[in-house]
């Protein structure tokens, strides 16, 4: 018997759609996969999408069959720019609220909300905030639903210029500061 | 199994007498694995459980997903596992045309097996005894591989064995437990 390759073996994942690239073909985001393989394993996306191999995919399957792996192609494809439309039409809707809640006389907490919507990691996010203003910073759960990152002290401003310059991704405009008063009638 | 996008939900640390049960359960499941069990279960780290939706339970290893688990049914390797060790487990191979149904989360038909681009126990085709000359009977955990792929594309346990499959060559063979780009595969464990 063969000597057995060196394992763990390395497999390499898409950094588009997260599969094997020999898998991309059958995602909806195809063209996506190609660039990201060809910018960033040039020699695997020679073998994977050269006119040869290309080829001899097609040549496995029957007429029929692929006519129907076109269409389904075709669907997936759909389907994926739309979740992308609908991705990016959320994030144009969607705000970040920073709050600054008044735990007792002159101490504060900050709570942030709408950072997932921006495609944020939340309990990264926390992280940071953490490390970059030393302080106490975690993630909690909002009774509504979904989470929010609560940091220790009255860091609003800060907070707000560390968004908008780190996370490129959320445009100013839907960044809002808001005060919280404890008085807020209870019930 | 993981058809729709799966949010985890409790993480918690499995006791180091569980931690050995699973080991011995891993290496009675899967025997080949034994070379390796050290790097794959290290006797020292902590082994978590995460809770899945419909009584499923996920082995992790920090932030790397391991086994899965149905209520009591045996454990399922994680398919990035399966990666790893890609002949440890029993093979089978489905032609090309059975992948975009695979990856839909179809069950998996007997055809997609036994047509000339799959792969079944003793296939003539098979010189290098990649897929085993073991027949497997139903309820056998199998590792799914593809036509023309390097890669497994789904784990899954048989429905129907492998010798019926040949004779009838129709009929489910085998249910969708995991697949690539499924909610298992797309779960963030970060
Ligand atoms: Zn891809």
């Amino acid at each position: 018997m063969a000597e057995p390759t060196a394992y763990p073996k390395k497999v390499l994942y898409c950094g588009v759609c997260s599969l094997p690239p020999e898998y991309c073909e059958f995602g909806g985001t195809v063209k996506k996969c190609e660039e990201w393989l060809k910018s960033n394993h040039p020699h695997l996306h020679e073998k994977l999408y050269s006119q040869e191999a290309l080829e001899q995919n097609l040549s496995s399957l029957s007429l029929e069959a692929q006519k129907r792996a076109e269409k389904d192609a075709q669907k997936k494809a759909a389907k994926a720019a739309s979740a992308e439309a609908k991705a990016q039409a959320e994030r144009a809707s969607s705000k970040v609220l920073i709050k600054r809640i008044e735990r007792n006389k002159r101490k504060y907490v900050t709570a942030v909300q709408g950072l997932e919507h921006f495609g944020l990691d939340i309990k990264k996010v926390a992280k940071d905030f953490g490390k970059k203003f030393a302080t106490g910073s975690s993630v909690t759960r909002i009774p509504g639903g979904g989470e929010e990152i609560t940091v220790q002290g009255d860091l609003s401003d800060d907070i707000y210029d560390y968004v908008i310059e780190t996370y490129k991704d959320v445009p100013e405009d839907n960044v809002e500061c808001v005060e919280d008063k404890k008085k807020k009638a209870a019930g | 199994m993981f058809k729709k996008d799966i949010t985890p939900g409790a993480k918690s640390k499995v006791k180091s007498s569980a931690q050995r049960a699973i080991r011995a359960k891993v290496l009675e499941q899967y025997p080949l694995l034994e070379p390796y069990i050290d790097d794959i279960l290290p006797k020292k780290d902590q082994l978590d459980l995460v809770k899945l939706p419909d009584r499923v339970s996920l082995y992790t290893l920090g932030s790397t997903p391991l086994f899965f688990q149905h209520m009591d049914d045996p454990l399922l390797p994680h398919l990035a596992l399966v990666h790893k060790y890609p002949d440890c487990f029993h093979r089978l191979r489905i032609d090309r045309g059975a992948i975009r149904f695979v990856l839909s989360g179809a069950t998996l038909m007997a055809p997609g097996l036994t047509s000339p681009g799959g792969r079944l126990p003793n296939d003539p085709e098979d010189e290098e005894g990649r897929y085993g000359k073991e027949e497997l009977a139903p309820g056998e955990v199998v590792v799914i591989e593809a036509e023309g792929k390097e890669n497994a594309c789904m784990v899954g346990v048989l429905k129907m064995g492998t010798e019926e499959m040949k004779k009838a060559k129709k009929g489910q063979a085998c249910e969708a437990g995991h697949y690539l780009g499924d909610g298992l595969w797309g779960l963030s464990l970060g």
